[in-house]
């Protein structure tokens, strides 16, 4: 076996995890967090030209699958992986200055940091449902100790919630596994290739009906509650406040996805095996039940963390709903709606980490005047917002759009909850972020300049998906959205 | 059933139901080091009926999953509970939010329906075991009420590793066990977590002076 991209992909984050992890206060030690970073995002570039090259591959015998599917994820991953170590470093330096943190909690966060890209990578590119379970729940306990950094109470508690209601949930997919394990291996028999799912999506006709159903409902709450689907949310609003910036971002952006990925990938083998819409049914129910209880829970906040999270949760109920209608045109959306989301969504949290900082709160009504603080900042702010809402040029219109009008077209009983959702949470987004932009402030300068070009990299990627999309891309995009049928 | 069960059979419907039984008197228990003892005691039974059914099936990964189960729940585990009870000085009685005897009765419940939700899944088995798959659900669900109900950090962390103890007993029953690498995986995660746990506790109870969940009320909505 020779070193390749994927390996590369993988062995980058773990190796450089364990590093930093002894690196403590060198001074080198912030730099290897971004280099490498960077390099699992070169790494994973190259395997998507060789993958748009030359087709899917397995790796590692048949252990690891790549295909147009899960590459496009792994390459969302490490990117947002890389913009947000690079934003992660002055804000964590700030953070220091301002006594939140001692350097032994800063070597923890870093190396914690390339631990959990490095499980969201296995999560992503594995080819045995039962090792996905695995680096899902890696995926928890890497981050636990994270969102708990600030040892506040607030923090604490978050944590210990995220923790237990994620193990809850974590363990219903183990039960689906465990079922959907016993469907194939009476078809497969014990050979242990049962759970891989290249073989799997081979006989997903021959599948028992019954237990695929039940599979599925334990899959889909399971994962589910990690994507933030309502009524499993609660740990979602909390871990993403009380945890450090950088963390929100990568959890809004990209753990949210992952779980989303790992029920995509359990619905193929549901509805090859059922022959009905029920597992489509299922996702579009609670994707309009998440969308609608978010959307009435965001005018409630003051926490502007929380706010943002609680947008995060309505966008995965969209989403959701999407991939529920299947078909091709509503998973292309679905898959344009998860990358629009992942870009702006990591951008707001981005530009709010500073304000927040600069105000030296997260309450909304105490932030006022970011763009006199620093005009990048607040305009950053406000275009990221204005690009969540879905507003046109950007691609969140773009996607929001198609899945509107699919959803018209065959589904017009959702149509009125749709634009409920979408606009109450229009209204109550917009009143409280723009007197957060604008107005009157005296805010002190921050001893580290922030790092304002992530935000802006984003927000240029999500402009100009709205308004022209690669095609490469777009046909990358339909490829993945024809494997799921 | 007319016909005579055979003793291996037997025996592991009779380790299946001590299993569950466990499950109820943990649920039932109000002393936090007998919950933990009373996990352990789960955990040991739960390794003598894989014992048993890879010994009777000669499914050579069933004897290492047995033994996984024999190093971690019954020794490890505990061990590092017990440690944590005696370092962060633990005592008394764990409060409970809901009395016990309507615990039990809503236990009751649970076991019926989740014998009602396995019964279809069983009869396609066609493993020596499949009669306990209902028990093995049933065991999840009363650990999830345990969590629930409970209001201690550590009383729930039990409840989760009692509910890591129903999943295995599933996955013995209705498929003689996960794929050997899928095993080593989630008993990684099992033991890192309760490393993890094990250092959270601390902070907590630096932060709180106590591990009753009941302070933590501060984050709604």
């Amino acid at each position: 076996m020779t070193l390749d991209f994927f390996a590369l992909t993988l062995l980058i984050p773990l190796l450089s995890g364990i590093l930093l992890s002894f690196a403590g206060e060198r001074h080198w030690a912030p730099h290897l967090n971004i280099i490498a970073s960077a390099a699992t995002f070169l790494s994973a570039a190259g395997l998507t030209a060789e993958i748009i090259d030359q087709g899917p591959r397995f790796a590692f015998g048949e252990q690891f699958f790549i295909d147009s599917m899960n590459v496009f994820f792994v390459t969302l991953t490490a990117f947002v992986g890389m913009t947000t170590a690079i934003f992660s470093d002055p804000y964590m330096k700030n953070d220091r200055s301002h006594g939140k943190l001692t350097p032994a909690r800063l070597r923890l966060y870093k190396s914690m940091y390339q631990l959990f890209m490095c499980t969201m990578l296995v999560a992503l590119t594995t080819n045995n449902l039962g090792i996905l379970w695995v680096a899902m729940e890696a995926a928890t306990l890497t981050t636990v100790l994270l969102v708990s950094l600030y040892r506040s109470p607030a923090s604490l508690e978050a944590a210990w919630k995220y923790f237990i209601l994620c193990g809850v949930g974590i363990a219903q997919a183990l039960f689906g596994t465990i079922l959907l394990y016993f469907a194939a291996e009476r078809i497969l028999g014990e050979s242990g290739t049962a759970l891989l799912w290249s073989h799997l999506v081979e006989v997903k006709g021959q599948l028992d009906p019954t237990i695929m159903a039940l599979a599925f409902i334990f899959l889909l709450v399971g994962y589910g509650t990690k994507v933030g689907l309502a009524p499993m949310h609660n740990w979602l609003p909390d871990a993403h406040a009380e945890g450090p910036t950088p963390v929100s971002a990568v959890l809004s952006g990209l753990l949210l996805n992952v779980a989303l990925y790992a029920i995509l990938r359990c619905k193929v083998l549901a509805d090859g095996a059922l022959h009905t819409d029920f597992a489509g049914n299922l996702m579009m129910g609670f994707g309009i039940f998440t969308l609608l209880a978010a959307a009435f829970f965001l005018g409630r906040q003051r926490d502007v963390k929380r706010m943002f999270a609680y947008s995060s949760i309505e966008h995965m109920g969209i989403i959701t709903f999407a991939f529920g209608m299947g078909g091709p045109v509503a998973s292309f959306a679905g898959f344009l709606h998860m990358t629009m989301h992942s870009l702006v969504k990591s951008a707001i949290f981005f530009a709010v980490g500073h304000a927040a900082q600069k105000c030296g709160t997260q309450i909304m009504e105490d932030i006022r005047g970011l763009k006199r603080i620093n005009p990048l900042i607040g305009w950053g702010l406000m275009l990221g917002t204005l690009a969540i809402l879905g507003m046109p040029p950007f691609g969140v219109f773009a996607s929001e759009f198609m899945i509107l009008t699919h959803a018209m077209k065959f589904h017009p009983w959702a149509t009125p909850f749709l634009l409920l959702g979408l606009g109450v949470a229009f209204a109550s987004i917009l009143a409280k972020v723009q007197p957060m932009v604008f107005g009157e402030s005296e805010a002190k300068p921050l001893p580290h300049a922030p790092a304002i070009t992530p935000v802006f990299v984003h927000l240029g990627l999500a402009l100009m998906m709205g308004l022209w999309i690669p095609p490469y891309l777009s046909r990358w995009f339909l490829e993945a959205a024809r494997m799921l049928g | 059933m007319s016909q005579a069960v055979p003793l291996y059979a037997q025996l592991i419907n009779l380790l299946a139901a001590v299993i569950l039984l466990l499950g109820f008197a943990m649920l039932a228990q109000r002393r936090v080091i007998q919950l933990i003892d009373l996990f352990a005691l789960q955990g040991f039974a739960l390794f003598l009926s894989t014992l048993v059914v890879a010994v009777k099936t000669g499914q050579h990964h069933l004897f290492y999953s047995a033994g996984l189960t024999l190093v971690l729940k019954v020794i490890l585990l505990p061990w590092i509970l017990h440690r944590l009870v005696r370092k962060l000085h633990i005592k008394g009685e764990v409060e409970g939010l809901i009395n016990i005897p309507t615990t039990t009765l809503i236990g009751l419940g649970l076991v019926i329906i989740a014998f009602n939700v396995a019964t279809p899944i069983s009869q396609l088995s066609s493993t020596i075991t499949r009669g306990t798959l209902g028990i093995a659900l049933a065991t999840v669900m009363l650990a999830f009420l345990m969590m629930i109900t409970r209001k201690k950090a550590i009383t729930q962390v039990v409840g989760f590793l009692a509910m890591e103890n129903g999943l295995f007993l599933a996955a013995t029953s209705a498929t003689y066990g996960m794929p050997m690498v899928v095993e080593l995986g989630i008993a990684l995660d099992v033991l890192v977590g309760m490393v993890i746990l094990g250092v959270f506790f601390f902070q907590i109870r630096d932060q709180f002076d106590s591990l009753d969940i009941h302070h933590m009320e501060q984050l709604k909505e």
